[in-house]
């Protein structure tokens, strides 16, 4: 047997950032505590920046074979992975504000230790190095074509994160109970995830996506093994995505977890699971779509109704934001019924006018404080606007989007997708969607509002200014989201050129 | 580059400049602004001067590729339709500007911020009206709506952030089964014709009829809310009451056109079959909207909910002209429009300045206007005779066209609408009678008369409604041709009267 052949300059953008987590973990160990910090964010930035260049360098080039057919770097898988290099890049920008992080994660709340760590002033920077990792998994994710791989790159993207989202400085118990939360659902979908890997493999006999493709095109003798395989894989990817009925996690962890990093789940891992998510469903499941489509449908609408209803009725501005996330999930979804190259295109240009508005709204997030931390009672941001007029147009621009108002990113995002849809012949899916925006719609607009036109509750909150890294994430979302709603032709252009997977 | 696009880009320098003026000083900010909606005009003038009203199709076109993987184009072009509301418009803002030159003091934020919104709203009042790609219209129109939302909640009276919510929400909600309706038919068209928005491109498709229906509904709904027809009128009276008048004239006067001008531009241009099927369904709203609007005003006790519920009144005539589906009804609604718009602004502009004076909206508190302010009082008094369209003022001729055009082919909704005009006279004599005669009630003796900065505004918009009264010829000649084209593409020949009825 002849040792594998593995295609470097393809691999090297997950490798690259495989390398800047490992030299991070090295960093962790040796160099004392006051140089961490110093060191660590520039390493995390230049791994992000080397791995851009070395996927910049390689993508025309793409290829099925650069790890024997485990992954796939094609023109699709390429692009989601520029854009989660992108978004994770912004991201690490919010994460540098360690502000937002527990001095020492292993001290328990309220301990004399964990006093004595923020006196010091000493800060622990695991963060860095285990957003990295979270990184890496969500690149291999939406190129992974073996289910055994896809299996590896969602624990390599989930591990990490369920550190990240206990990592919260203030309201440290919260934080610890989402990140216990995560971690024993995202366990359970793991293994239902891998269930279903059993019956497809059952079913097929195969793992790799082309081989099950092709046993799912010819008749195979037990179809049940088959239904019963693609219902539990998609629930494991579905739980990631957030979608209803495996949702429940989504308000919880991304209330409890850091800002910065909800934002960045919030952003890369859904672009990430979405990705992995098209690919599953157009690559491995086409031939078997009369099984699924229906059983997606109904999801992507329900998502888009519960989301849109339950965001409504919350007071939490972290916890609306999460139903939301869960709402957009559901118009996502609708690229994966699409089933069609417009579909994908619209994905894809879906991923980027959602991911730089999740980030810029949740750094708006960590600039409202009071003494006590961030302030997320969505009362309190009444008249944030008399306070700062700047932060409250800003955060109504990123909402404007959300909700798909002309001339923002998030428009041409809804508009591409409900065409490919329509397309698609699927009219009801356009109906629901269109129904489920008026009721997200009205949802943001109500913050609008508050925002506005209500007099500020007369308490301590107050708008940070925010550090210089912080500043140019949102002067980049902030632009990105307006010029992409106002010209957006050379990214449609580019996303519709990508739009292919490779067999 | 066309002429249109420069008209829609000098209102944007407009706000450029007022970006740079300090926040203290609110006279520079109203001084820029009626600069630049003036030059808007006068450019307008220029504009309407070159415009050959013989020649078919749209003219000063423009068109270049904007996003090209939808086809969509920046497309602009006018006829004469769209070349009386752009005339309506640039009239009416310098108008808003100059008679409310106070209104912006006392919002939630600055004058400079108030006029900055009113010209990014003149800016897109304009485009919507010139835009020939479907796509770009339906932007517009959308994105029409946040400045006005902000006029509204910022700027406004009473229960101002309710109000503007309720108008967004009602807006965007008409826009989403608009944009459900222009996806279906750009999907047509890349199926039939290759993918594009343009509209002359679209007309010419051919569509089911089953399709057609479903499209029209997406369009005309949304069109229904904005105009805004019974049943869709429930948030125009909540606005109208709490909006600033100059804003109310935008509102009303101006961007509620866009939906009775989208009924003719894109429901009976795009879908010929469709409106065809759905005109006995709206006539009947039309008449509704008539009937029910006059009522309603006749029992409102707040002066702007009484104009709110006249222009209710008003655009369901202007529905009525349209869907009677006669080159002569259609001409007549289209002149309503531009009448409307003057008389509406004479009406809020005078209303407006009676509530500043009094500090009060209610009807009942005014009283004897006519002895303290004779000139304010006789201001109302014309204004309030436009909108009962007496005859000699210019609604007359527009509303008897109107009347006359439908009577050839719904005598009945005709005639019901003719009911309209007595209860017009019954609602706008009552208010009259109220508020400028009899005994000068408490409250109302030391009312001061009209400034000349406010006579300056309000006689162009009187001259106006006489001259076109007496005079229609100029608009209705530019008028005429456009509604023959529209009529001939609908397929609908007009019915000869026969002798001796």
């Amino acid at each position: 047997m002849t040792a594998p052949v593995l295609n470097y300059a393809l691999l090297a953008p997950i490798l690259i950032i495989l390398g800047g987590a490992l030299v991070g973990v090295l960093v962790e160990a040796f160099i004392g505590k006051a140089l961490r910090s110093t060191l660590q964010l520039p390493i995390a930035l230049a791994s992000v920046i080397l791995s851009f260049a070395a996927l910049w360098v390689s993508h025309n080039n793409p290829s099925t074979k650069a790890a024997i057919g485990s992954v796939s770097i094609d023109p699709a898988g390429i692009y989601i992975q520029g854009i989660i290099l992108i978004l994770a890049f912004i991201g690490i920008l919010l994460i540098a504000d360690q502000d937002n992080f527990t001095a020492q994660a292993s001290a328990l709340p309220g301990s004399d230790e964990e006093a004595a760590a923020i006196a010091s002033g000493k800060q622990q920077t695991e963060v860095f190095p285990l957003t990295l990792f979270a990184i890496a998994g969500a690149l291999l994710f939406p190129v992974a074509t073996d289910l055994i791989t896809l299996f590896v790159a969602l624990e390599v993207l989930s591990l990490p994160l369920y550190l990240m989202a206990g990592l919260s400085r203030r309201r440290r118990l919260l934080s610890q109970e989402a990140a216990l939360k995560y971690f024993i659902l995202g366990a359970f979908s793991s293994a239902i995830f891998l269930f279903g890997t059993a019956f497809l493999y059952g079913y097929t006999g195969a793992l790799s996506f082309n081989e099950i493709a092709a046993a799912v095109g010819g008749n195979g003798s037990n179809s049940v093994f088959l239904y019963i395989g693609i219902i539990f894989v998609s629930v494991g990817l579905l739980f990631k995505v957030g979608a209803v009925p495996f949702h429940s996690w989504t308000p919880d962890v991304y209330q409890g977890a850091p800002t910065p990093i909800t934002g960045f789940m919030a952003a890369c891992t859904k672009v990430a699971a979405f990705g992995a998510t098209l690919r599953l469903f157009y690559v491995a499941l086409d031939g078997a779509s009369q099984t699924w489509k229906p059983i997606i449908t109904a999801i992507a609408m329900i998502t888009m109704l519960i989301g849109s209803i339950a965001a409504m009725t919350q007071r939490d501005v972290k916890r609306a934001l999460a139903y939301s996330s869960i709402a957009h999930a559901g118009f996502l979804l609708i690229g994966v019924v699409a089933l069609s190259k417009e579909g994908l295109a619209a994905s894809l240009f879906y991923f980027i006018a959602y991911g730089l508005a999740t980030l810029g709204a949740f750094a708006i997030i960590t600039m409202v404080r009071d003494s006590s931390g961030e302030v997320t009672d969505l009362n309190r941001w009444a008249g944030l606007s008399k306070k700062s007029p700047l932060v409250a147009a800003l955060f109504t621009l990123y909402l404007l989007s959300f909700g798909g108002v002309p001339l923002t990113a998030g428009f041409i995002g809804k508009f591409s997708i409900f065409a490919a849809a329509y397309q698609g012949g699927n009219m009801l899916i356009v109906v629901v969607a269109a129904l489920a925006s008026a009721i997200a719609l009205f949802f943001y607009l109500r913050i609008v509002l508050m925002l506005w036109f209500s007099e500020p509750t007369n308490d301590s909150v107050t708008v940070v200014i925010p550090s210089v890294l912080t500043r140019f994430a949102i002067i980049v979302t902030a632009i990105a989201t307006i010029v992409l709603g106002i010209a957006p032709s050379l990214v449609l252009n580019s996303a519709n050129h990508f739009a292919t997977f490779l067999h | 580059m066309s002429i249109l696009t420069t008209l829609e880009l000098l209102p944007l320098v407009g706000v450029l400049a007022l970006a740079f003026t300090p926040k203290a000083n609110a006279k520079a900010a109203k001084q820029i602004a009626l600069g630049f909606s003036l030059l808007v005009a006068a450019v307008s003038a220029v504009m309407a001067a070159r415009f050959h009203s013989s020649t078919p199709g749209f003219q000063f076109a423009e068109s270049r590729s904007w996003i090209s993987s939808f086809g969509i184009n920046y497309a602009v072009g006018i006829d004469g339709i769209a070349l009386v509301l752009i005339l309506m418009t640039v009239i009416l803002v310098p108008v808003v500007i100059l008679a409310g030159w106070h209104e912006s003091e006392g919002g939630r934020w600055s004058s400079k911020t108030f006029y900055i919104l009113i010209l990014v709203s003149e800016a897109m009042m304009i485009g919507v009206f010139a835009a020939t790609d479907v796509f770009l219209f339906y932007v517009i129109f959308e994105a029409m709506l946040i400045p006005v939302y902000f006029l509204i909640g910022g700027y406004g009276r009473g229960d101002r952030a309710a109000a503007a919510l309720k108008f967004l929400l009602y807006s965007l909600f008409g826009g989403l089964l608009m944009l459900a309706a222009l996806i279906g038919t750009y999907i047509i068209s890349t199926n039939q014709i290759g993918g594009t928005f343009d509209l002359t491109k679209l007309s010419q498709m051919h569509i089911d009829s089953a399709t057609q229906n479903w499209l029209f509904l997406g369009f005309f709904i949304a069109f229904a809310i904005k105009a805004p027809l019974w049943p869709f009128h429930t948030w125009l009276p909540s606005a109208a009451k709490s909006a600033t008048p100059g804003t109310s004239i935008l509102l009303l006067g101006v961007m509620d056109k866009v939906g009775t001008y989208g009924m003719i531009r894109f429901c009976m241009t795009l879908f010929p079959d469709a409106t065809k099927t759905f005109t006995p369904v709206i006539i009947v709203l039309s008449v509704i909207s008539i009937l029910y609007g006059a009522f309603l005003a006749i029992g409102q006790k707040d002066i702007n909910g009484l104009i709110a519920f006249t222009s209710i009144s008003h655009f369901g005539v202007i529905t009525l002209g349209i869907f009677a589906m006669t080159t002569q009804g259609l001409s007549g609604a289209t002149f309503y429009m531009v009448n409307h718009g003057f008389s509406t602004a004479a009406l809020f502009m005078t209303a407006g300045w009676m509530v500043a004076r009094r500090k009060s909206s209610a009807i009942d508190d005014f009283g004897g206007l006519q002895r303290v302010t004779p000139i304010l009082a006789w201001s109302f008094f014309i204004a309030g005779l436009s909108a009962l369209a007496l005859p000699g003022l210019s609604s007359f001729i527009s509303e008897f066209l109107v009347l006359a055009g439908t009577f050839t082919r719904y005598p009945i909704a005709a005639i019901f609408a003719t009911l309209g005009i007595i209860l017009a006279a019954l609602y706008v004599l009552i208010a009259v009678q109220k508020s400028l005669h009899g005994e000068t009630k408490p409250g109302n003796e030391s009312l001061t008369d009209l400034v000349l900065r406010e006579k300056i505004a309000l006689a162009p918009v009187i001259a106006l409604i006489v001259l076109l009264g007496f005079y229609p010829k100029p608009v209705l000649d530019v008028i005429n041709p456009t509604s023959g084209v529209v009529m001939q593409h609908a397929g609908v020949v007009d019915p000869v009267l026969k002798a001796g009825k």
